[in-house]
Formats: structure tokens, C-alpha cells, sequence
């Protein structure tokens, strides 16, 4: 096929308007040739021979009558080893690569492959002769910790037989490993590498399940009270300053799944660059090798282009997917999904169309729920269960959740942990509200169990709020000791020291057995009628249950310091 | 060659319009004996922003086409001198020329930066202790107007060791300008001080390269090995009158009359905050005056979401609750060990206050404890919270556990029992103290 051109007449912006000749696809990819660079951008809007082309990267210096040349290829990231440790952008360049080549800055035009050109010790698994389709698997590669598998590229229609395929050996990434053939004779070449692209689902499994296994994530709060499933979806809203990152990043470290692919969309840059100079150096604890292993991290930060912003979060979860067919769990952290909303409002700003709610556009909850709909735990063809599961930062203006992306997102999530400034100002971390946080899904702990617990802290929460018009003088004993029972248990268990090395991560053994005397406590009555005693006994509880958290699971101090809380309460109990 | 056009066909607020060709988008232009830039193409008719404001500008003006974008000069000579809005000297000094760098450039590799770990002492303990500066850092004070943000500024610019301060003043009150010569004057910093001012007279335009040409020069020096403070007030102004721009040339406005890419704009901005490797680093402190002490409203609240936390100026004092400094972990883990714990219980504490303040106002009767709480929050905001005081961070730790030891027990802190059997102050030395 020829390559279509054409020639800029228009710039605004990121938007660049194009003449062309030839064929077009909307959202193909073509580049506009300033100089001696070659600027990447996609046709988002064709009318007559005209399209118009959101930019990836800074506008400055492109003249009309600069020349276009259109790939014919939909916005696409290349599939293959190699994949994981890597700093990709939301284009994915690899930056780190790009840093080497150009120094500090960023510099636009240049894409490097972000497959890395190596060989690979390939073990075939299927046989000439076999009958394949898109996403079987011909064979495998160790990539670090996993096996890899090399698949039949996704876009593959029909029936394919293996005409001939690599013994097991040394091959380079790019070399072909395989051929193909279908039933009218056509031939297709395979190497361990295809290219996919982001905006379409990659669906070639069996079925999709329910999400009903927990993905355990080491914080008390989510895990017990508001548990995130394997496969599923939520989302955490909150102003700034309420510790979204931070808890992201606790959940990156901590999350029960095979592979964490973090991709920090519009957010600052040094929250990534935390993320990869602390990875490395973190030890998984499941496998003994560095956290970095399992992650892959797309960073599109709040000062690299707005158009890449948005292309950013559909790489990440095309990433997610892809592994999720070699039998993982995946877990996407989107951070922000605002900022993402926003970049879609920038484009629709320029594009001239009318504006919804806020000026999103009028397609940004339907946008925003098939991304969330990419989320699911399947069943593949071969039977093994894999999942991706999607955890969407949201950052509402003005921290009003009454905003058109808070309410788009909560639409199709399946748990919200909002986070409360309130509670981030008191320095109760992870400041995820209780109450008015849900999870549909079911966690570590009996239910029943848990919404006990529940209430007790929404009573308390309600004794709280009547003694600020009642005084304290004006509460019964036996309200004020309820009262303390919420404190006690928001102070111990919900709050998580994420800076103590130990408090950091509770194992769900650990939740499981610090729930079990929790609730113990919570559930006796004590005799105690005067309001000082009662305080300070809750002070000494918390004070125990603080001491408790600081110490090695199941070591003797450990169940030394169990004992001690049970003496200490068991005293004041009403027998 | 240089062409002339001279048939303006449009001048809509700062915006003029000409056919002319060859035109690369960004470059930057004459309008008369104005600058001016690039900002749209549409086949041959090219939209110029001019930085002077088009009052006056005639249809015939001559529009000259400059063939590169907007620039400025970088060497050791901008040290000490004041240039305004469009790069001009505002003192008597010369104009500059040599070694032009582009304003606005590319932004850093996240791959190439490192975790900024390096203390800024500013003697604060507000700072300090609670909400530790760092280097590279880019933090906003948010205030009203009214706050004594200025002073604050300028006195954090005095004590804080760095090699060289860059002052963008945006929308600056001339009275403001004055008094920030002369506090660096009487403090000797001028020497090391490139000062971009726009004043509150000065066209609108101009106020929108404030940012970007102090950035620029601040980024030269530091990657020619220097730690730069820049300082810029008021960045509200800045996207008030980004606002007014974008409405002039028919954007659609995205909340309260802001362009949809406000938070893009600003971003592109603070994010020029770095630790380069190997050289030196920006550390950007932004003040965001809050319209209506309103943190929800769109400048402050985009602001927000992008700085490294914020300092809250309120009542003369910086306000413990809301002031966040995101980078303090990366080094208050290693200034003492009792850091970071301290500073949390001490929080919790001026928290619990706070509440028993509100019931004291109400006319509940104040238990033992409320009393305590109360010795505790009136220590609290006279000893530490004062923006007089000025003493090391371990001073101002000493004093935090002073404070504790006054008004509670040890158990009612909330603090560990090895933090306290380290450094819970003896009873003898408490009297010895009186």
C-alpha cells in the first residue's frame, strides 16, 4: 500500500489540521515532519480531505505546508519480552534509553524501540502441524521471574496451521521463531514481537468470571473493611494532600498479584521517580527477588504533552492485558484518572465541540467506563484463571466528589475508597474514610464480622458528634465508652503506620488474628462508670495495641505482647 | 530575509491577526515596536499575541517576522540586575543579547532525576520541624490576600542557603517590587539575585512570560551547577490572566471562567523544579493568594494537585493543619530519630485542641483533659507556631518535647515507650529550665 501524505494548513495548539490524499483511518497515527524531526500525532476528526491530528508533542515550530506522512496503522504499542523493569512513556518510549541518547530533557521526535533487542532462550510448545488461533501459545521464554509466553499475534483471524517452528534454543527477539499458514496458503512469519493496538480489548480467553477472590493487599483498612477482588475495579478520590499517592504506593509494594503496572498519568514527576529509585532496592517477599521485577512502570507526568496523557492509560491497561493472557494476575494503578479526563477535555475544548458538565466532553462517562470494563478476571482457553484488576486514582476539583469524573468513575467501580482531608489532617493514615466508603466485594474477614464493627464505629462516630453539642458531662458511661471503642479501633486497625517497617505490611494471618481480639475488645462490656478512667483506659489499650503493631508477627514478644493486651482488658470486663 | 506585512486584518483584545507565510507556530514577531508571539495558524492567517496589549496598534503597524521564538539572555551578568515581563532591563543597566536560550523548553527526563534528599534549613520550626523544605522541591504558600506572604517570602529567600535567587514578580505591587530590592539589598543577597518583575500596571501579557523566563534562567544555572531558589508571586495572577486570554480568543471556559488546560499550564510550570545529577537544582516556592480564602477555588485547588504540598498562611502564622510538605519523609527520617514521630503526636495533639477549643466556646465544662489541652495549644501556638521564632530544627525539637512534658503524661502522647524512655525530659531538667 502506498503511504497516504499530506501537508499541515493549520495549527492550534496541539491540534493540527491536515490535507490529505488518498485513504484515511480515523485514529491512525501519522507524523508531520518539521525539520529533522518527525512528530507523532493521530487523526481524531476527518471532514472532507481534511483531518485534524492531536499532536503528542510540543506544536512549536511547525509551519503550513509542512509535510504529513500517515502510517496507516491505529495508535498501537509493541507486544512482546522484555517488557517488565521498564520506564516507558505513555507512547512507550522507553525513558531511560531516551535519557542516554538525549540527556536531561526530553526531546521530542525521537522514538526508540521499547523492546529491547536481545536474544531470548525460546522453548516451542507447539508442534508443526498444529492448529492455532490468535493468543495460543507457540512457546516460551524466561522473563525474569515468569515464563513468558510467545503467543499468535492477537489480530490473527481464523485457522492457522504451524508450518514449521524453532527447536529449542538462542534466538534474538526480532528473529522468526515460527510460520504460519492459513487455509488458502497465505504464510505469516511470527517473532516473539507484534504490535496491538491500545484502544481495543484484547479478549482472547474463554470466559469472564465474577471477581469474588481477594486481592490482598497488606492494609488492614482495605483488606478487612474494604476488600478489592481480583479482577475487580475501585477507585480512591480525594483532594490533595490526603495521601492518594502514598497509598498507592503502599498497594504497588504490597498487592498480592504477579504484576503491578503503575502508570502515573499527569501527576508530578518525582512521585515516579520515587517509585523507581525505591523498587529496585525492595525485596518481593513472595518471590526474594526486587519488587522491579514485577512492575512496568508508564509515566506521563503532569508537564510532558497532554495528548500522550491520554494515550498513556490505554497502554497501561494493553500491557495489563497482554500479560493477563499468559495465565497472571495483573494489577493497573492509574494515578490520576483526572488528569486523564482533563486531557480529554482539552482536545474536545480545541476540537470545538460542546461541552458536557463542566466542559468534558459528553462522552466522558462512557469513555471512562470502558476503560474501567477492561478490568475482569477470565478463564483462558487453556484453562488457567488470570485477571487484571484496575485501581483509578480520581482527583476531584475542589475535592468535591460531586464532579462529573468522581461520578462517571463510581458508576462502574466496584469499591470506593475515598479519602477524607479531614482525616489527612489529623494525620490518620491511610485517611481512606470508613463510613462512607463501600466495597462490594467480599474480604478476609466474615462480613458479619466486619459490619459489627461497622456500626460500632458509625455509633461512636454519631456519640462523637452529640457530644460536641452535649459536652462530654452530658454523656452516659456507657455511650462514652462506645465512643472510645470507634476511637480504639480507628486508632489501631484502620490506621497504618506506612514509614514503620513492620506496621507497613500486615500479613491477612496477621489481620485475621489482630481482628479476632479487636473485636473481642470491642464486644465486652466494662465495668467503669467514671469518664477519666474510662479515657485513660483506652489510652493504655491503644497504647498496648501500638506497641503490639511494632512487633515481628508470631515472634515471643509478639504473643508476649498479645497476652498483655488480654490481662490488661480482661481485668476491667464485665464478667 | 526579513519580510514586512502591513495589512493587520484583526485586532481582537491582545490578539492581531495578518496573512503572511512561511510562519512557524510559537515564533515570536514585531508588532511595531512590540514582541509578540505565534499562538495560532490557520492557512496563511497567522494569530499574534502581543506582549504590549494592542492598545493603539494601528492596522498598517508593520508586522515582522523574527524567525525564532521567544528567548533570553543567560550569563553571569543577569546577577543583580531587574528586567521586566518581556525580558527588558527595568533598571539602568544594559540590555542583554548575548547567548539567547529559548523560554518554555522541553521538561526533564523523569528518568534522569534523582530523589531529592537535602534538607532546606530555614529556621522556621513551623517549616522545619512540621513541614520540612526541601531542595527541589516546589511548593506554594496559600494565603489571603492581606497575609504577610511577601515577608515570609523574602525571609525564607534571606535564611535559606542557596547559590542564586530568581524573583518573578506576577502582577507585583509596585510597592511589593520595592520592598523586595530592598530586603535583599539590606541582606546582601541582591548580588546573587535575577529579578523578572511584572507590576500590577504592566500588560497583561507580559505577566504570562514571567514564570517561564525566570524558569529558563533558573534552569541554566542550575544545570551549570548552582542550587536556585525561585520565587514567583503571585501565580493567581498568572492565571487570572491566563483566563482572560483564553476568553479574549473564544476558548470554552472549563470551571469559573478558566481555560481547560489551566492545570496543564501550571504544571508545565512547577514541574521545572528539579535535582539534576551530577549539577544543581530548582526548588520553586509559588505564592497563591486564595480568592475568598476559598482553597476549593480553581487556582489554588490545581495548584494543589500539583506542588509538593503547600503552606498555608493564615493569621500571620503558618497553619499547621492543611500545610503539607510531600517530600518531608525523604528527609526527616534522618535529621533525629524522634523527627517524625514527634511531629505527628504533636499534630494529633494540637488536633484534640482544637476540639476541646470548640467546646470551651460552646460553654461545655472543660475536663482535666480539655485543660491539658489547652495549656498544651496555647504553648503550642506562642513558642512554635510564632512566624518570629527563629531556631534550629533540634532546638525546635527540644522545645516540642518541653512542650509534651509540661502538660501530659507520658501515656497520654500517644507516642511509643521508646521514644519516650529516650527522650521524654527529666523532671530535674524541666526545673532546672524554670
Amino acid at each position: 500500500m502506498d503511504t497516504v501524505t499530506g501537508y499541515v494548513t493549520g495549527v492550534n495548539g496541539n491540534l493540527v489540521s491536515v490535507e490529505f490524499e488518498g485513504s484515511i483511518k480515523k485514529n491512525e497515527v501519522g507524523y508531520i515532519i518539521v525539520g529533522d524531526s518527525r512528530l507523532k500525532g493521530e487523526v481524531i476528526r476527518v471532514t472532507g480531505t481534511s483531518v485534524s491530528m492531536q499532536v503528542y508533542e510540543m506544536t512549536n515550530g511547525i509551519q503550513v505546508g509542512d509535510r504529513v506522512e500517515f502510517t496507516g496503522e491505529l495508535m498501537s504499542v509493541l507486544l512482546g519480552p522484555g517488557l517488565l523493569t521498564q520506564v516507558f512513556d505513555g507512547l512507550q518510549n522507553p525513558l531511560p534509553e531516551l535519557a542516554e541518547q538525549c540527556g536531561f530533557f526530553l526531546k521530542r521526535g525521537v522514538y526508540l524501540d521499547p523492546i529491547p533487542d536481545r536474544d531470548w532462550e525460546f522453548t516451542p510448545i507447539a508442534k508443526p502441524d498444529d492448529v492455532v488461533h490468535a493468543g495460543d501459545t507457540i512457546g516460551s521464554v524466561p522473563e525474569g521471574i515468569f515464563q513468558h509466553l510467545i503467543m499468535v499475534p492477537f489480530g490473527l483471524k481464523g485457522d492457522w496451521k504451524v508450518k514449521s517452528i524453532k527447536e529449542k534454543g538462542v534466538y534474538n527477539v526480532r528473529s522468526t521463531i515460527a510460520v504460519l499458514r492459513d487455509r488458502r496458503g497465505n504464510e505469516r512469519e511470527l517473532s516473539m514481537v507484534f504490535s496491538w493496538p491500545i484502544k481495543e480489548i484484547i479478549d482472547c480467553y474463554d470466559k469472564r468470571l465474577r471477581p469474588d477472590e481477594p486481592l490482598v493487599t497488606q492494609i488492614r483498612c482495605i483488606d478487612t473493611f474494604l476488600p478489592v477482588a481480583k479482577g475487580g475495579t475501585f477507585c480512591v478520590p480525594g483532594p490533595f494532600g490526603a495521601g492518594k499517592t502514598v497509598l498507592q504506593h503502599m498497594e504497588a509494594k504490597n498487592a498480592a498479584v504477579d504484576i503491578v503496572i503503575v502508570a502515573a498519568c499527569g501527576e508530578r514527576a518525582g512521585e515516579v521517580v520515587e517509585v523507581l529509585k525505591e523498587f529496585p532496592e525492595l525485596i518481593d517477599p513472595k518471590t526474594g527477588r526486587s519488587l522491579m521485577e514485577r512492575t512496568i512502570i508508564i509515566c506521563n507526568t503532569s508537564s510532558m504533552p497532554v495528548a500522550s496523557r491520554e494515550a498513556s492509560i490505554y497502554t497501561a491497561i494493553t500491557l495489563a492485558e497482554y500479560y493477563r493472557q499468559m495465565g497472571l494476575d495483573v494489577l493497573v494503578l492509574a494515578d490520576s484518572t483526572s488528569r486523564w479526563a482533563q486531557a480529554l477535555r482539552e482536545m474536545s475544548g480545541r476540537l470545538e465541540e460542546i461541552p458536557g458538565e463542566e466542559a468534558f466532553p459528553a462522552y466522558l462517562e462512557s469513555t471512562i467506563a470502558s476503560f474501567y470494563e477492561r478490568a475482569g478476571k477470565v478463564v483462558l482457553r487453556d484453562g488457567r484463571i488470570a485477571s487484571v484488576t484496575i485501581g483509578g486514582t480520581v482527583s476531584p476539583a475542589g475535592g468535591n466528589f460531586d464532579e462529573p469524573v468522581t461520578q462517571a468513575t463510581l458508576k462502574v467501580v466496584g469499591a470506593l475508597h475515598g479519602l477524607s482531608a479531614e482525616r489527612a489532617a489529623a494525620r490518620k493514615y491511610p485517611s481512606i474514610h470508613p463510613i462512607d466508603s463501600w466495597s462490594k466485594y467480599d474480604g478476609i474477614v466474615d462480613r458479619k464480622r466486619v459490619e459489627k464493627a461497622r456500626s460500632i464505629l458509625r455509633r461512636s462516630n454519631e456519640v462523637n458528634q452529640m457530644m460536641k453539642v452535649v459536652g462530654e458531662e452530658g454523656t452516659s458511661a456507657e455511650d462514652y465508652v462506645l465512643y472510645h471503642k470507634g476511637e480504639l479501633l480507628d486508632a489501631v486497625y484502620l490506621q497504618q503506620n506506612s514509614f514503620d517497617p513492620i506496621d507497613a505490611a500486615c500479613s491477612p494471618e496477621r489481620q485475621l488474628r489482630e481482628f479476632d481480639l479487636l473485636y473481642d475488645v470491642l464486644g465486652q462490656s466494662y465495668v467503669m462508670e467514671d469518664k477519666s478512667e474510662i479515657r485513660s483506659f483506652f489510652n493504655q489499650l491503644r497504647q498496648e495495641f501500638l506497641d503490639w503493631h511494632g512487633t515481628e508477627f508470631e515472634t515471643p514478644e509478639f504473643f508476649a505482647q498479645e497476652q498483655k493486651i488480654k490481662d490488661f482488658y480482661s481485668e476491667k470486663t464485665v464478667r | 530575509m526579513q519580510k514586512v506585512y502591513t495589512k493587520i486584518e484583526t485586532i481582537i483584545g491582545n490578539v492581531v491577526t495578518v496573512h503572511a507565510e512561511g510562519v512557524r507556530n510559537g515564533d515570536l514577531a514585531l508588532v511595531g515596536d512590540s514582541y509578540a508571539s505565534v499562538i495560532k495558524l490557520d492557512r496563511d492567517l497567522v494569530s499574534l499575541q502581543v506582549f504590549s496589549g494592542t492598545t493603539g496598534v494601528s492596522t498598517t503597524n508593520p508586522v515582522r517576522f523574527l524567525g525564532r521564538p521567544m528567548m533570553v539572555s543567560f550569563s553571569e551578568h543577569l546577577l543583580g540586575r531587574v528586567f521586566d515581563g518581556a525580558g527588558m532591563p527595568r533598571d539602568k543597566g544594559p540590555a542583554l543579547k548575548e547567548n539567547m536560550i529559548p523560554i518554555g523548553g522541553p521538561s526533564v527526563n523523569p528518568a534522569k532525576r534523582v530523589l531529592p534528599k537535602q534538607m532546606i534549613r530555614t529556621g522556621i520550626p513551623m517549616i522545619d520541624v512540621f513541614n520540612t523544605l526541601v531542595e527541589s522541591q516546589k511548593l506554594p504558600i496559600f494565603s489571603v490576600s492581606g497575609e504577610p506572604y511577601n515577608q515570609l517570602l523574602a525571609r525564607i529567600a534571606m535564611q535559606a542557603e542557596v547559590d542564586v535567587i530568581v524573583l518573578g514578580g506576577i502582577g507585583l505591587k509596585y510597592d511589593d517590587y520595592l520592598f523586595f530590592r530592598d530586603t535583599l539589598e539590606k541582606g546582601g543577597a541582591i548580588s546573587r539575585t535575577v529579578m523578572f518583575i511584572h507590576t500590577a500596571s504592566d500588560p497583561i501579557v507580559e505577566c504570562t512570560l514571567v514564570p517561564d523566563l525566570s524558569l529558563a534562567v533558573a534552569e541554566q544555572f542550575a544545570l551549570a551547577g548552582k542550587k536556585v531558589l525561585v520565587l514567583l508571586t503571585d501565580m493567581t495572577n498568572y492565571a487570572d490572566a491566563l483566563k482572560e486570554m483564553a476568553i479574549t480568543m473564544d476558548q470554552v471556559p472549563s470551571n469559573r471562567g478558566y481555560p481547560g488546560d489551566l492545570y496543564s499550564s501550571l504544571a508545565a510550570r512547577y514541574e521545572k523544579a528539579v535535582d539534576f545529577e551530577g549539577a544543581g537544582s530548582i526548588t520553586i516556592l509559588g505564592v497563591t493568594t486564595m480568592p475568598g480564602d476559598d482553597v476549593t477555588h480553581p487556582v489554588p485547588d490545581n495548584t494543589g494537585y500539583i506542588t509538593e504540598g503547600q503552606y498555608y498562611l493564615r493569621n500571620g502564622h503558618i497553619e499547621p493543619f492543611g500545610s503539607l510538605s510531600r517530600l518531608k519523609q525523604n528527609v526527616n527520617g534522618t535529621t533525629r530519630d524522634d523527627h517524625r514521630a514527634l511531629m505527628d503526636g504533636m499534630i494529633r495533639l494540637y488536633s484534640a485542641y482544637k476540639e476541646s477549643m470548640e467546646k470551651k466556646s460552646m460553654g461545655f465544662l472543660m475536663t482535666e483533659w480539655d485543660e491539658k489541652l489547652l495549656k498544651y495549644g496555647e504553648m503550642f501556638e506562642t513558642r512554635l507556631m510564632d512566624l518570629s521564632v527563629n531556631i534550629p530544627l533540634e532546638d525546635a525539637l527540644d522545645l516540642g518535647w518541653e512542650i509534651l512534658a509540661e502538660c501530659f503524661e507520658p501515656n497520654e502522647t500517644g507516642l511509643t515507650t521508646r521514644l519516650i524512655r529516650d527522650r521524654w525530659p527529666r523532671r530535674e531538667a524541666l526545673n532546672e529550665g524554670d
